[in-house]
């Protein structure tokens, strides 16, 4: 069990900043997934993990040993690549065995251990075929099995999956998990996919442009984001997110002149303060007029879930998704009364969309 | 583009069979010369049929042109030449596509623009390093003096001398250096993905391990391809045997003695001869293409993957 350090960890290219200093501790046999959109730096800094590029300023250790000067094969990772890079010209019993041949461990130790993983993932029966001649999954595998075999001391993952379809994915994103319960193996998973992170990981690295946005555990995140982005990139369908600001009697005004009233803000309901407020579908409700705090809005289209529905409203000139369960259809163009539940806002600066009122 | 129309079917069929035929006439030449007796080749107008006196021919051009010795020479230096080829041609390429170096386009450009410099131009300077390979450095130690040094220091004259004339050495190593090889290779490296380095150096396998474990698998026919190409042409290299042999008996090649089988001023005019010697020499690169011509094909269009 191997715990990984990072210490203002900085990647540069030519010029510009990829990575801004990433500091993160990842305990020993955790399954750490990294999220972001493409181009946040996600990949490069599991590539700086793996050794397959250099770190331009700050430290990785890797247990208790800072790795920054040795080569990929000193630190003990094992990568499972994207598109899976397996030797073609090898069968798949020689791809899983070359890092042992390479190792120089004897045939027989060598053939013994290739079994294993490989009854493991399922590839005892296809161990003399090549590459080329497997589909999707089973090449997946056997770029996993390859990383097993090593018994290494850190798993990388860079978007493994992304070339398999959506069911094959489901699957082996069930059988990753699996295999970490049973290795234990810390796990540093990098995915562009919000789904494939929130199932998976102990803990999630948010990142955006080359910053951690925010570290925690998946449903931490989910319930409080720490930032705008995190808010808005985090969650199906997205958060809502009004921009406005207080006036003279603490209100927050949105759009063309919708009022709401915040509560969990006492003190920093500054007149003036321009603020993003945002809110989960799933806690935007129906109500009637009478109930308090209710917004007015007109319905603009509905998409029918079946057992639920997603309503567009315009709510005063912004727009406000609800997730509705409620039995009785709505039609489009319907005037409406939507509720926020005041235990789910989440308020951000607007300037630079940090966090401002309180974790739940 | 795919086009059905008899008369195009007509005119590429033509064109075809113009083209084989235009290729084949000399060689039909060559065999039915070689097959006919001494009248029978001097008769005019020259009969496009052959004869029966083939093997006889043969045997006299072997005795009068000393072929057994001059072919082993010539398989030594075509050999030679072809393994030397894909040996340094694939190691300049993968330390050009690898290695990221600063002196990397500068190499990659030195070794492409030698494309345009075939032996043909360089073969005064060529000789002179042959005559002595260690040349360029004595050129070194005199222009910086310390050949002078040494020598008012200790009296001994630094006299560098590695005279490869007439020998095997001689007749191969200049010719190992190919840019088109270098070329081909580079082609080929630029198309292994990123993540199959990166997955053998996950693995643990150093440069060299990746070289010979991964990249010289891959390229096989790749290099089959090269070595049909190289073999050929380094088996008809002329020009070059005849400079730097002097002992013709010793060092000799096939090619070389292609001149002794062409009949004399004066003497009998016996192109029999002549043409079943020159069958037996045009033979091997005919058989190395008949048989490689499988991977001949494959390594220099598609990519088997």
């Amino acid at each position: 069990m191997t715990a990984i350090t990072l210490k203002g960890v900085k990647k540069r290219y030519n010029k510009s900043l990829v990575v801004h200093g990433v500091d993160v501790e990842i305990e020993a046999g955790e399954f750490i997934v990294i999220l972001g959109p493409s181009g946040c730096g996600k990949s490069t800094l599991l590539r700086m993990i793996a050794g397959l590029e250099e770190i331009t300023d700050g430290e990785i250790l890797i247990g208790d040993r800072v790795v920054n000067q040795l080569e990929p094969r000193e630190r003990g990772c094992a990568m499972v690549f994207q598109n899976y890079a397996l030797y073609p010209h090898m069968t798949v019993g020689k791809n899983i065995g070359y890092s042992l041949k390479v190792a120089r461990v004897p045939k027989p130790e060598r053939d013994a251990r290739v079994m294993a993983v490989a009854k493991a993932v399922g590839l005892e029966a296809l161990l003399d075929r090549r590459p080329g001649e497997l589909s999707g999954g089973q090449r997946q595998r056997v770029a996993m099995a390859r990383a097993m075999v090593r018994e290494p001391k850190v798993f990388l993952f860079d978007e493994p999956f992304s070339n398999l379809d959506a069911k094959l994915r489901v699957a082996m994103r069930s059988e990753v998990r699996k295999l970490h319960r049973q290795l234990g193996v810390t796990s540093v998973f990098v995915t562009h996919d919000q789904t494939e992170a929130m199932t998976l990981a102990d803990r999630l690295i948010i990142m955006n442009a080359g910053r951690v946005e925010q570290v925690g555990r998946p449903i931490e995140v989910y319930n409080n984001p720490s930032s705008r982005f995190v808010a808005d990139f985090i969650g199906s369908p997205a958060m809502n997110l009004l921009e406005g600001e207080f006036d003279a009697d603490g209100l927050f005004v949105h759009g063309t002149g919708g009022r709401i009233r915040v509560e969990s803000l006492n003190g920093q309901r500054v007149p003036g303060r321009k603020i993003v407020l945002g809110v989960r579908p799933e806690a935007v409700r129906r109500s009637d007029a009478n109930t308090a705090g209710a917004i007015p809005a007109v319905v603009d289209y509905v998409e029918e879930l079946g057992a639920s529905r997603l309503i567009h409203a315009d709510a005063n000139g912004s727009r406000l998704i609800a997730l509705d369960t409620d039995t009785a259809e709505i039609a489009s163009g319907t005037s409406v009364h939507l509720s926020l539940g005041q235990e789910a806002l989440h308020v951000f600066s607007a300037e630079d969309g940090r966090r401002i009122n309180p974790h739940a | 583009m795919i086009e059905r129309s008899p008369f195009f079917d007509f005119v590429s069929y033509a064109a075809m069979v113009i083209g084989l035929v235009l290729v084949l006439i000399p060689f039909w030449v060559v065999i039915v010369a070689g097959s006919q007796s001494l009248q029978e080749v001097a008769r005019v107008p020259f009969s496009m049929l052959p004869s029966n006196h083939l093997m006889e021919n043969i045997q006299a051009a072997w005795a009068r042109a000393d072929l057994g010795p001059k072919l082993i020479n010539s398989f030594i230096v075509a050999a030679g030449v072809t393994i030397g080829k894909i040996t340094l041609a694939a190691f300049s390429a993968f330390a050009i596509v690898f290695f990221n170096f600063r002196a990397r386009m500068i190499c990659f450009w030195a070794i492409f623009i030698t494309l345009m410099l075939p032996l043909e131009v360089r073969i005064v300077p060529t000789y002179s390093i042959a005559a002595n390979a260690l040349l360029p450095f004595q050129v070194l130690l005199d222009t910086l003096g310390i050949t002078w040094l040494v020598q008012s220091v200790s009296g001994v004259q630094i006299a560098l001398n590695w005279n490869l004339l007439n020998s095997y050495t001689g007749l191969i190593l200049p010719l190992i250096a190919t840019a088109t090889g270098t070329f081909l290779y580079r082609q080929f490296f630029m198309t292994i993905p990123d993540e199959l380095v990166e997955a053998s150096k996950m693995d643990g396998s150093g440069p060299m391990g990746f070289f010979w474990d991964v990249l010289i698998p891959l390229s096989r026919t790749n290099m089959l391809a090269l070595a049909t190409i190289m073999f050929v042409s380094s088996w008809n290299q002329y020009l070059w045997p005849l400079l730097v042999t002097t002992d013709r008996a010793n060092f000799g090649t096939v090619v070389m003695q292609l001149k002794a089988l062409i009949p004399a001023q004066n003497g009998t005019p016996d192109w029999n001869v002549t043409m079943a010697g020159a069958l037996i020499i045009m033979l091997p690169p005919l058989l190395v293409v008949a048989l490689m011509q499988r991977w001949f094909v494959r390594g220099l269009i598609s990519r088997d993957k």
